[in-house]
């Protein structure tokens, strides 16, 4: 009795009708159904943080929930994050601090530092040393990721947000 | 990594969830955060048939003191609520420390306190503190209410008191004096990890300065979270000092029965465990409330 369920999802501030199984996660059905393939999927258990979605403003593994769930949450993706194909502060900070090699991490590194600055607009290198913890990065060594997370806080103090 | 098939379901209230589950029968699993179901189903170590789905039971996340002060917590308050909202911060420091403990923000933000509590692993911070605590767990089911005490709903790794069908509805932790002494410590390899051993002490002090009261656990040190009952005894009538608080923790291994794995020894747990009995206490002993 697994049945096809018609779910509604409300993804960058677009809604999004489709057709799923209830098994299907959020970041698959993201990646596969929304065509929003910014989401990327690491370890699909929870340890990698590649798969880091806003719901409702707040951070949460896509491959932990099934996007049957997220029905009446508000989810941001790393595609919601740029305004009007402008870069959002926190992604200049990334580009200019050279803070990925290979991308991967990237989408979730940068969902989760906007949750973090989002709550913490002035955190210290330790903070955003936590609050990364869960986003596992095998390139950069996360010295310029942090660095970028700090100078974002900065121009996100400064400028219009 | 794709969990099996299962069908899902949303209750609207406990009793329509309970329906559910007796319908269903034991292969449909309740699911609150998900943080450690949905894993194992993406591993298929976990293959329920369906999934009674209770995040939209609001009043399962409910936040109170009683009349006796006691705290109550609904079984979906999400950990990091615990870690955040004054109402628990202030009623409970050292829930609320221990929950930054957990795993990562985005797990905190959507596991449940009750989630934890009826996974029971036994190396994680939550069951553990509320063995240290003598919290009530306040339980729903097909036969109805029922309350079982901390001590008692542990019984072994990722078992539990719960029954067939039941449910977590409120944890119930006893009145915090706000003069209560208190410390968490846990080493872990990596920030967010299951903790290799954790440790948890509260003490209160009477009007000469002796040990009146005191609780402590250990996590990752056996099968489930477990009550350090002999170092309890080692301290209780006794004024705090780092000589007693050695010879409390010289009892530590006399209560923990830590396993080997590819972390660690148990002979490493057990020397870890009773290093981090003193820390914690000094730790305790140390902080101003």
């Amino acid at each position: 009795m697994s049945e096809r369920l018609k779910i509604s999802l409300n993804v960058n501030n677009d809604t999004h009708a489709c057709e799923i199984d209830a098994r299907m996660t959020l970041a698959d059905c993201l990646r596969e159904k929304l065509d929003l393939t910014g989401t990327h999927l690491g370890c699909e258990h929870g340890v990698c943080g590649a798969c880091t979605v806003l719901a409702d403003g707040v951070s949460i593994r896509s491959c932990l929930i099934f996007a049957v769930q997220a029905q009446g949450m508000k989810i941001t993706t790393v595609e919601g994050l740029a305004k009007d194909g402008e870069l959002s502060p926190l992604q200049e900070a990334f580009h200019d601090n050279h803070a990925l090699q290979c991308g991967f991490c990237t989408p979730g590194m940068l969902t989760t530092a906007e949750a973090l600055l989002t709550e913490n607009p002035a955190p210290t290198r330790r903070e955003v040393e936590s609050a990364i913890s869960g986003n596992i990065c095998r390139c950069t060594g996360y010295i310029s990721i942090v660095d970028a997370i700090i100078d974002a806080a900065e121009r996100r103090r400064q400028g219009p947000p | 990594m794709k969990p099996p098939k299962f069908s899902y379901l949303a209750p609207e209230s406990v009793k329509n969830a309970i329906a559910m589950k007796q319908e269903l029968g034991e292969n449909a699993r309740y699911i609150a955060g998900g943080q450690s179901l949905v894993p194992m189903m993406n591993f298929r170590v976990a293959a329920p048939s369906a999934l009674i789905d209770l995040n939209g039971l609001t009043e399962l996340s409910k936040v109170s003191l009683s009349s006796d002060s006691a705290l109550n917590i609904g079984a979906l308050t999400r950990t990091r609520r615990l870690e955040n909202d004054p109402k628990i911060t202030g009623a409970h420091p050292l829930l609320a420390a221990a929950a930054r403990h957990i795993a990562h923000a985005q797990i905190r933000n959507r596991g449940t306190i009750g989630g934890s509590i009826a996974h029971a692993d036994p190396a994680a911070e939550l069951p553990g503190i509320v063995l240290a605590c003598d919290a009530e767990i306040e339980l729903q089911g097909p036969r109805g209410f029922r309350t079982v005490h901390a001590v008692d709903f542990f019984e072994s790794v990722f078992t539990t008191a719960l029954e067939e069908g039941e449910l977590l509805l409120n944890i119930k932790f006893p009145r915090w004096p706000k003069d209560r002494k208190w410390g968490f410590q846990e080493v872990s390899r990596r920030e967010g990890d299951y903790a290799l051993v954790g440790i948890a002490a509260w003490f209160d002090l009477d009007a000469t300065s002796s040990i009146s009261a005191c609780g402590l656990s250990a996590i990752g040190a056996a099968d489930t979270p477990v009550r350090l009952t002999k170092s309890e005894a080692a301290l209780l009538g006794s004024v705090p000092s780092l000589p007693l608080f050695e010879k409390a923790a010289a009892e530590v291994t006399a209560d923990i029965d830590p396993f080997d794995d590819v972390h660690a020894s148990a002979i490493y747990r057990c020397e870890v465990a009773a290093a981090l009995a003193i820390r914690t206490l000094t730790e305790a002993w140390e902080r101003d409330t």
